[in-house]
């Protein structure tokens, strides 16, 4: 049974329709791939997803449960957090701090501070921050903002993770320890889907693709369909 | 054209750059490669004004640059394309634009630079109305791509152009660079997809903690072991 399941999902923004009749099922333990040009819609599918913005039309559920006209703050606690494209961190929290956020204000049950910041130091540790605990997020630098970011959203125990653009920025060998970490995650019993341009980190982890192209869904598959798909290396992969 | 000698720049007590010493050629595209965090953005920030060295000199055309202001040092033809954009959100795509042809002999020629970049990034064409904030995340870099074009520079500072680019666009984008460079610009590329990068570019440095490492021609840094094992995933 899908964890995360979109029917006909649509978003205008005026008369641009960003995402439009977007069908789309996320299975339990599985790594989805999110691909498409810029401009496609796939961050939007991600805010509609999370609740940062409201669908114009269509369902999403998660677990069965209708989401699509929750608050962002209610989907987080039910399980289902995120990070940002341009990384959203506050500036003057320490890096312990972000992960007490994540930990009290985004789980479903009030955690106990004590046990929230025994969960933060060892989140750390599983993403590699561990020791910069009461720096500033400002004096990271971006991969290490970016971990912060994913260590913030694990903090609110997920079920359902997703990442937008983690590996932008990074070079190849920056790459490499992000797919770890996100294999890492997913075999932790969190279900991803993540948003990439990055071909060989998509190619290498996903289980499945979809490719969005100017709001619509234009093609489904294994990453090896998805790579020898014409219409996908036509709008997108190119060459 | 340009000559950084013996640069060393701060954060507050932390040094950044360390004797920092580079030239670019005329017509040159010259890449900076590294690790995040290795002092790439320092650099080209210390170079357009952002940050001031706190000792070591900058030329540009033979002249002294890094006592000026930043909106000089544009006017004598550096523009700067930050990275992540940063476009003013607020302010329609054509807007960004234009206020990129503030100095005033870029102003004059502000239609005809227009044209040009409406034709190398047509998406920024169909979306000249709608405000900065509505575009994606890709369509923003194309937006301070394009606004750093607007000035119409003889030296262009590209931070990770192709951040958050579809694969497509970033082939599109390399050869749009080559574009520049054939038209006369001179590129100073700061990126990430080091292999690309490096077919494209003439010349590159690599900088390591804040230190230049290596720099050689691009041809012989893509089969240096140090590169490849680093930077190149192989």
């Amino acid at each position: 049974m899908p964890i995360l399941e979109g029917t006909k999902v649509c978003k205008n923004f005026g008369g641009l329709a960003a995402v439009s009749q977007v069908d789309f099922c996320l299975n339990q333990g599985e790594i989805l791939g999110l691909i498409g040009p810029n401009g496609a819609g796939k961050t939007t599918l991600f805010n509609l997803i999370s609740g940062a913005l409201v669908t114009r039309s269509g369902e999403i559920k998660f677990k069965n449960k209708t989401i699509s006209k929750m608050k962002p703050f209610q989907i987080c606690r039910n399980g289902i957090a995120r990070t940002f494209q341009s990384v959203k961190v506050f500036p003057d929290m320490t890096v312990l701090e972000h992960l007490l956020l994540g930990a009290i204000f985004g789980s479903a049950g009030r955690i106990p501070a004590k046990e929230a910041k025994k969960e933060a130091l060892s989140l750390l540790e599983f993403v590699g921050l561990k020791g910069l605990e009461n720096v500033p997020a400002r004096d990271l630098n971006l991969v290490r903002q970016k971990r912060l970011e994913v260590a913030r959203a694990l903090a609110s125990r997920p079920e359902v993770l997703l990442l937008d653009e983690l590996m932008a920025g990074l070079n190849p060998a920056e790459v490499a320890e992000a797919m770890n970490l996100v294999k890492k995650i997913r075999d932790s019993g969190i279900t991803i889907i993540m948003i990439e341009h990055v071909m060989k980190a998509i190619m290498g982890i996903c289980d499945r693709i979809i490719v969005l192209h100017h709001g619509e869904k234009i093609a489904e598959g294994t990453p090896q369909e998805i790579a020898s798909s014409k219409t996908v290396i036509e709008v997108y992969l190119g060459e | 054209m340009l000559e950084v000698i013996h640069v060393n720049t701060f954060y507050g007590k932390i040094q950044a750059l360390w004797d920092i010493n580079l030239q670019i050629n005329a017509a040159e595209i010259v890449a900076l490669i590294g690790a995040n965090g290795a002092g790439k953005s320092t650099l080209l920030k210390t170079i357009s004004g952002i940050i001031r060295p706190s000792s070591g000199s900058i030329l540009f055309l033979g002249k002294r640059i890094n006592n000026l202001a930043t909106h000089e040092i544009v006017e004598m033809g550096i523009s700067h394309v930050p990275e992540g954009g940063h476009p003013f959100p607020e302010m329609t795509v054509r807007e960004n634009l234009e206020l990129g042809a503030y100095p005033y002999q870029s102003w004059k020629q502000k239609n005809d630079t227009l044209k040009e970049v409406f034709q190398i990034f047509p998406r920024l064409k169909e979306r000249q109305n709608q405000l900065a904030r509505t575009l994606s995340g890709g369509e923003k870099q194309m937006l301070a791509m394009g606004r750093g074009l607007m000035s119409r520079p003889k030296l262009c500072l590209l931070d990770e152009p192709s951040y958050g680019l579809a694969p497509k666009t970033v082939l599109e984008l390399f050869q749009v660079i080559k574009t520049l460079r054939d038209r006369g610009i001179t590129i100073l590329l700061v990126e990430q997809n080091v292999k690309r990068t490096l077919e494209t570019a003439d010349r590159a440095y690599v900088i390591e903690n804040g230190r230049i490492a290596l720099e050689g021609k691009s041809s012989e840094l893509l089969q240096n072991e140090h590169v490849k094992a680093a930077y190149l995933g192989s």
